[in-house]
C-alpha cells in the first residue's frame, strides 16, 4: 500500500491506484474530463495535471500515473494551475460560445471548469473550428462543434456496450467523433453516452430544449422497465416527467441504465386513463369513481369467488398487490396470479426464482450457462456486467436457446431442451467447463420457465446446479456461492411471488385459470395492470381493469378504474435478486386517476369487506409483517435452496425468442413515441 | 575529417553492390557467428562501453535502453522494432542505409534483437519508402536464404525471423508508442507512459524500439571494438553520424562524419558551401525541423553533437542539417513547419491538438504582418503552454521551432508587422 504525500497530506492508497486517485481521497478534487472511473484511462484532456516529485519538471497526467510510495504530489502549486489555466484554453479557443442555446447548459463539466480555471476573455483570434453534426439515431442529438475529443464515448461505448460503432476519424484538429457510417448506435445502453459526454456534444434528443437543470424536481426512485430494479432519477417540472437519468448504485446498475429505462418516459403523457369507465351498450363511457367501484363491487357479490380471478402485471408494486391479495383473500377468492407469461415458478423454495448470485456477483463468475433467455434485451445493464467480466476474464459463455448477438463471445450450444439432460449426464463438452469452473453461473430465463414444461426445466436446472456444485454454503460465508439464476423480466415478478400472489394449489397456472375463462368457469376477471396475457382468452368474463394506459386490458375491459404508473405512487419493488427496493412517487396521478392500493381499499369499502390499512404506512407495516422480505429494504436476503421444479421428461420443442422488440414490452413503452421510433430504427434489424 | 577507414556505412551512396555478396565484401555477416557467442549481456556491455546514443533524435543510450529489457523471457515473447518510420522533414539518411546498404540493418537486427532476447525484429518502414521497403524485403529474403536469419540464425543456435511492416505515411507513427499502436492495426496514436516499452510493449510484450541507424551501426561497433567507436567524436558525443545537409548549399548531401565536426566545416567541406558564401547564411536548423534553429552567429563555431547543441538550446535531433541563407524567408520557413505539425498533430491530446492549429494561423499572420506586436508574447505563450504538457514529444516538437524563431529572429518579425502597418498608414493617407 503506497503512502504518498498530496499537498502535505499523507495519504495510504490500495496497490494499483493512480495518482488521481491518490489525490481524491486527500480530499483534493481534479478537475478532469476525459477521465472516468469506470472506463478505460485515456489521458488525453490533459486537465488533471498534478506536479510530481520525483519525477520529470514539468506537470504529470495524474489519471494516468502509477501512485509510488513516498511520492510528493502538489495538486495548486503554480505550474499546475498555469498548465491547467493552459490546457482550458486550448479546449475553449474552438469550443462555441453557445451555452445560452446549449442543453448542456448548468450540468457542463467544460462551463463548471471554466469557471475555476478559464480566462474571462480570449486571445484567439482566428476563426473557430465548426464541425458538422452527426446522424446518431432517435436517442442522441450530436452537436460535434462542442466535442472536445474526451473519447469517453467511444470507449464507453466499446468496452461496456460491447458495439464498436463509434471512433475518431481524422486527426490532430480535424479529428471527429462519428459512427463511421452516421446511424445510430446499435446498443441498448447508448443513452449512457448522453451522460458521458462531460459537453453538450451528445446531448438527449426527446429532451432537446425542453428545460433547464435548475427548473427540474429531482426524485429519487426506482426503474420498472426490467427486473433489476436500476435507481434512477426522475426530473419533473410541474407534474410532468421530463427525463430519467441513472443514480449510481454499485451493487445494481453501476452508473448505467438502458434506453427504456432512460427514454420511455413520454410514453407517461399518451394513452393515459384519467378517469374511471364503465362499458355501457359495448361502449365504454366516462363513469364517476362512485359508479364504476359499485358496477365492480356489485359483481363480486353476484359472482362466487371460485369464478373471480385476479391477475396483476409487470409493473406492479408490492403495496397495492398486497392489498389486493388481501382483498382476495377476504372475499375467498383463489384465482390470483402473478407470473402474467405462465412461468412454471412455485414459491416453495424462495432460491428457485431468484438470481442468487447476485448482479454485482457476475464479476466472481467464472463460466456461465444461459437457458432460454437474451439477457442483452431482457436486462441491458446485467448483461453489460456479464460483458465486464468476460473482458476482464474472458470467462466460457454458452447459450442454449434461440441464438442472440450478445456483446460477448457465446458458444452457442443449440436451441434444445434436450441439451440441459445432455449437461445433466456429463455427455456435453459444456459439462467439462461447469465442472472445472469454481463459481459457475446458470442463468434461467423466461423463456425456458414458461414453457409448458417450464417446472421440469426448472428441476432439471436444479439437478445441474446440485450435479456441478454450482451452490457452496460455507459457515464463515467466505466461499458461499449460489450458481442457480432466474433472470426475471417483470418489475413486480418477485416481491408477487414473495408474497404467494399465486393459485394455492401448486400445479395450477395461468394456463389453467386463462383456460377456465375461455371455457366459462371464470366469469370475472380483475386485472391489475396485467396487459401481457391474450385477451381473447377470457372468453365471456367480465374483465375489471384497473391500470395507467389505454393498452391490452383496458380494450378489453367492462370497467376501468385508472390507476398510477410507477412515477406517481410510492412503493417497493423486489428485483431479480431478491433485493426490496423503495421506489418514491415523482409526480401525481393524472387526472382522477389514483394510487392503486387506494383503489383497491375503496373498492374493498363498497364490497363490504373494508381492508385494515387507512394509510400508507399501516399497509407498509402489514406488509413487512406478513412477509420478511419486506422487513430490510435494500438488503438482499440469502435464501435456502430446497427442492425445487418437477421431475418429468422435457419436451423436444425450441424454446421461444421471448421479448420481440425490446423498445416495446410494456404499456408504457409502447405508448412512447421515443420508444416507437427506436423501433423503427432497430427493431427489425437486430437480433432479427 | 573521418577518415574512409573509420566509415561505418561505406556504400551510402549505392556505388557498390548492395546485395549479400556486395555486403559480404564491405565485412557484413563475416564473423556473425562469432559475435553471437557474447551473452546476450556482454553485447548491451559492450554497446554500452562503444557509449552509443539513440540516432533517432532523443539522443538516449542504447546499450542503457536494451538493459531496461527484462533479463529472462517469461511467458511474453520479446521483440525488437526498428523505427524506419523517418518522417523528420530535412531527414533522409535512414532512407539510403535501407536502400543502399541494407544488410546492416538486417544483421543489426539478429546482433540487437539477440542481446535483448528477442524472438522477432519488426521493422516499421515509412508508407512512401516504396522501393526501400522493397531493397530491404530483398536483403532480409537472401539473409534468410542463407540462413543468416531465421531458425539457427548464422549457426548460432538461435531463432530470429525478421518481419518487414509498412505505414501508410504517418509521421506520429514515428513516435515509438504510436509506432507500436500502428503495428498493432490500430490509429497511430502515442500511448500513455509509463508503461514503457521495455515493459509492455508490441501486444503487450516487451519490447525495445530504436532507430534504424542506431541498429546498424551494432554490427561494426561490435567487429572493430567499443573502443573504437568511443575514440571517435568527444567525450559522451561519441562515434560516426549520418549528417543529411539540405537547404541553401551548393551540394546538399548525406555523409557520415565524426560527432562533433564543427558545423561550418561540415557545410563548407561536404555540402560545397551555403549558397552566396559563409556570410549569407542567415540560419541553420541543426537537427530535422524539431529543433529550435540557430542563427549565424551561433554557427560559426558551434559544434555539431548532443550537449553542445543543447547547450545553445537548440538539439541534435537526427542531425538533419537545414541550412537557411539570408535570402530565406525565416518567418515563412517556420510558418511551414508550423503547418506540418499542425497537420501531423494525431488529434489525441487537447494542447497538440488545438495548439498547432492556432500557432500555425497566428504564424502565417506574422508572415504577412498582419498582426499585434503583442502577439507575438501571446505566441511565445502558447508554445509554453503546449511544451511538456502533450503526451508524445510532438507537442514538444511544433513549439520548439516558433521558440527558435522569435529567440532569434524577433526583429525581423516584429519589422514585418511595423512595416505592414506604416505601408496602411501611407496608403490611408494618400486617400
Amino acid at each position: 500500500m503506497p503512502k504518498v504525500i498530496v499537498d502535505g497530506i499523507e495519504v495510504e492508497v490500495p496497490e494499483g491506484s493512480t495518482v488521481l486517485q491518490a489525490c481524491e481521497a486527500a480530499g483534493k478534487e481534479i478537475p478532469r474530463f476525459c477521465y472516468h472511473d469506470r472506463l478505460s484511462i485515456a489521458g488525453n484532456c490533459r486537465m488533471c495535471l498534478v506536479e510530481v516529485s520525483p519525477g520529470p519538471p514539468k506537470p504529470q497526467a495524474s489519471c494516468a500515473l502509477p501512485a509510488m510510495d513516498n511520492q510528493e504530489i502538489k495538486t495548486n502549486s503554480e505550474m499546475v494551475i498555469s498548465a491547467r489555466k493552459g490546457v482550458m484554453e486550448f479546449l475553449l479557443i474552438n469550443h462555441p460560445l453557445d451555452c445560452p442555446i446549449c442543453d448542456q447548459g448548468g450540468e457542463c463539466d467544460l462551463q463548471d471548469q471554466a469557471m475555476g480555471y478559464g480566462n474571462d476573455a480570449t486571445r484567439y483570434l482566428e476563426q473557430k473550428r465548426a464541425v458538422t453534426s452527426k446522424e446518431m439515431g432517435p436517442l442522441i442529438k450530436t452537436i460535434m462543434t462542442r466535442c472536445i475529443h474526451c473519447t469517453r464515448c467511444v470507449r464507453f461505448s466499446t468496452e461496456v456496450a460491447g458495439v464498436t460503432d463509434m471512433g475518431a476519424l481524422g486527426r490532430g484538429e480535424s479529428m471527429e467523433i462519428t459512427t463511421y457510417l452516421e446511424k445510430a448506435l446499435e446498443s441498448e445502453l447508448s443513452g449512457n453516452v448522453i451522460d458521458l459526454c462531460p459537453v453538450g456534444a451528445l446531448t438527449s434528443k426527446p429532451y432537446s430544449f425542453v428545460s433547464r437543470p435548475w427548473e427540474l424536481k429531482k426524485t429519487e426512485t426506482i426503474d420498472v422497465m426490467d427486473a433489476i430494479g436500476s435507481n434512477i432519477r426522475v426530473d419533473t417540472r410541474g407534474g410532468e416527467v421530463l427525463r430519467v437519468l441513472p443514480r449510481v448504485n454499485e451493487d445494481i446498475n453501476e452508473e448505467w441504465i438502458s434506453d427504456k429505462a432512460r427514454f420511455s418516459c413520454d410514453g407517461l403523457k399518451r394513452q393515459r386513463l384519467d378517469k374511471p369507465f364503465v362499458r355501457k351498450d359495448g361502449k365504454l363511457v366516462p363513469a364517476s369513481w362512485d359508479e364504476a367501484l359499485s358496477v365492480v363491487a356489485d359483481k363480486m357479490k353476484q359472482i362466487s369467488p371460485e369464478a373471480i380471478a385476479v391477475l396483476v402485471g409487470d409493473q406492479c408494486e408490492a403495496e397495492s398487490m398486497f392489498a389486493l391479495k388481501c382483498l382476495a383473500e377476504k372475499l375467498g377468492i383463489e384465482n390470483i396470479d402473478c407470473r402474467q407469461d405462465g412461468a412454471k415458478i412455485n414459491t416453495d423454495s424462495r432460491a428457485s426464482y431468484l438470481f442468487n448470485s447476485t448482479i454485482a456477483g457476475i464479476e466472481d463468475a467464472d463460466a456461465v450457462l444461459l437457458i432460454g433467455t437474451n439477457p442483452r434485451w431482457e436486462a441491458p445493464v446485467l448483461n453489460a456486467r456479464i460483458r465486464k467480466q468476460w473482458l476482464e476474464t474472458r470467462l466460457p459463455v454458452a447459450l442454449i436457446g434461440e441464438e442472440y448477438e450478445l456483446t460477448y463471445d457465446v458458444d452457442y450450444l443449440g436451441n434444445s431442451a434436450l441439451l440441459l439432460e445432455q449437461i445433466l449426464q456429463g455427455q456435453h463438452s459444456f459439462s467439462e467447463i461447469l465442472a472445472e469452473a469454481k463459481r459457475p453461473m446458470l442463468i434461467v430465463g423466461m423463456n425456458a420457465l414458461a414453457r409448458a414444461d417450464g417446472d421440469v426445466l426448472l428441476g432439471l436446472c436444479r439437478r445441474i446446479a446440485e450435479q456441478f456444485d454450482l451452490i457452496i454454503e460455507d459457515k464463515d460465508d467466505n466461499e458461499s456461492w449460489n450458481g442457480f439464476n432466474v433472470l426475471h423480466t417483470a418489475a413486480s415478478r418477485v416481491a408477487g411471488l414473495d408474497m404467494k400472489f399465486v393459485p394455492k394449489d401448486r400445479a395450477r397456472y395461468l394456463e389453467d385459470i386463462l383456460d377456465d375463462a375461455n371455457k366459462g368457469n371464470i366469469e370475472m376477471v380483475y386485472l391489475m395492470a396485467a396487459d401481457e396475457i391474450d385477451m381473447s382468452r377470457l372468453g365471456k368474463a367480465f374483465v375489471v381493469y384497473q391500470g395507467h394506459h389505454g393498452d391490452a386490458g383496458a380494450h378489453r375491459a367492462d370497467v376501468i378504474l385508472p390507476g398510477a404508473a410507477y412515477t406517481e405512487k410510492d412503493g417497493l419493488y423486489v428485483n431479480t435478486e431478491g433485493r426490496p427496493q423503495f421506489a418514491v412517487r415523482a409526480v401525481f396521478p393524472p387526472g382522477d386517476a389514483r394510487e392503486d392500493w387506494r383503489i383497491v381499499r375503496a373498492l374493498s369499502d363498497v364490497v363490504g369487506s373494508a381492508l385494515e390499512f387507512d394509510t400508507p404506512e399501516e399497509l407498509h407495516h402489514r406488509l413487512s409483517k406478513a412477509y420478511k422480505t419486506f422487513e430490510n429494504i435494500e438488503v438482499v436476503q440469502s435464501s435456502v435452496v430446497t427442492d425445487f421444479g418437477r421431475e418429468g421428461k422435457v419436451e423436444q420443442a425450441p424454446f421461444d425468442r421471448g421479448i420481440k422488440d425490446f423498445y416495446m414490452t410494456d404499456p408504457i413503452s409502447r405508448a412512447s413515441k421515443v420508444m416507437a421510433e427506436c423501433s423503427e430504427v432497430f427493431g427489425n434489424t437486430k437480433n432479427a | 575529417m573521418l577518415k574512409d577507414e573509420d566509415r561505418i556505412f561505406t556504400n551510402l551512396y549505392g556505388w557498390f553492390d548492395r546485395g549479400l555478396a556486395g555486403a559480404r565484401k564491405r565485412g557484413d555477416w563475416s564473423n556473425t557467428r562469432e559475435l553471437l557467442k557474447n551473452t546476450p549481456d556482454e553485447i548491451v556491455e559492450l554497446v554500452k562501453a562503444s557509449g552509443l546514443r539513440g540516432r533517432g533524435g532523443a539522443g538516449f543510450s542504447t546499450g542503457l535502453k536494451w538493459s531496461f529489457m527484462p533479463k529472462q523471457v517469461t511467458d511474453r515473447p520479446h521483440y525488437l522494432i526498428v523505427n524506419a518510420d523517418e518522417s523528420e522533414p530535412g531527414t533522409c539518411k535512414d532512407r539510403e542505409i535501407m536502400r543502399n546498404d541494407p544488410h546492416k540493418l538486417v544483421e543489426g537486427c539478429l546482433i540487437g534483437g539477440y542481446a535483448i532476447r528477442a524472438r522477432a525484429a519488426f521493422i516499421y518502414i515509412r508508407g512512401e519508402f516504396y522501393n526501400e521497403a522493397q531493397k530491404l524485403q530483398t536483403a532480409i529474403d537472401e539473409a534468410y536464404d542463407a540462413g543468416l536469419i531465421g531458425k539457427n540464425a548464422c549457426g548460432s543456435g538461435y531463432d530470429f525471423d525478421v518481419v518487414l511492416h509498412r505505414g501508410a505515411g504517418a509521421y506520429i507513427c514515428g513516435e515509438e508508442t504510436a509506432l507500436l499502436e500502428s503495428l498493432e492495426g490500430k490509429k497511430g496514436q502515442p500511448r500513455l507512459k509509463p508503461p514503457f516499452p521495455a515493459a509492455a510493449g508490441l501486444y503487450g510484450c516487451p519490447s525495445t524500439v530504436n532507430n534504424v541507424e542506431s541498429i546498424a551501426v551494432v554490427p561494426t561497433i561490435l567487429r572493430r571494438g567499443p573502443e573504437w567507436f568511443a575514440g571517435l567524436g568527444r567525450e559522451k558525443n561519441v562515434g560516426t553520424k549520418l549528417f543529411c545537409i539540405s537547404g541553401h548549399v551548393n551540394n546538399p548531401c548525406n555523409v557520415e562524419e565524426e560527432m562533433g565536426i564543427p558545423l561550418k566545416e561540415l557545410i563548407e567541406k561536404h555540402a560545397g558551401g551555403v549558397v552566396g558564401g559563409w556570410d549569407n547564411l542567415l540560419a541553420v536548423i541543426p537537427g530535422g525541423s524539431s529543433v529550435r534553429c540557430i542563427p549565424k552567429s551561433i554557427c560559426d563555431d558551434i559544434l555539431m553533437d548532443f550537449d553542445s547543441l543543447m547547450s545553445v538550446k537548440s538539439g541534435l535531433g537526427t542531425a538533419a542539417v537545414i541550412v537557411m541563407n539570408r535570402q530565406t524567408d525565416i518567418i515563412k520557413a517556420i510558418a511551414r513547419l508550423s503547418y506540418f505539425y499542425k497537420h501531423e498533430s494525431c488529434g489525441q491530446c487537447t494542447p497538440c491538438r488545438e495548439g498547432t492549429g492556432w500557432m500555425w494561423r497566428v504564424m502565417e499572420r506574422l508572415v504577412s504582418g498582419e498582426a499585434e506586436i503583442e502577439e507575438i508574447d501571446a505566441l511565445e505563450k502558447v508554445t509554453k503552454q503546449i511544451e511538456g504538457h502533450t503526451i508524445c514529444a510532438l507537442g514538444d516538437a511544433a513549439a520548439w521551432p516558433i521558440q527558435g524563431l522569435l529567440a532569434h529572429f524577433r526583429d525581423e518579425v516584429e519589422d514585418r508587422i511595423r512595416s505592414r502597418k506604416g505601408r496602411l498608414t501611407e496608403l490611408q493617407a494618400a486617400e
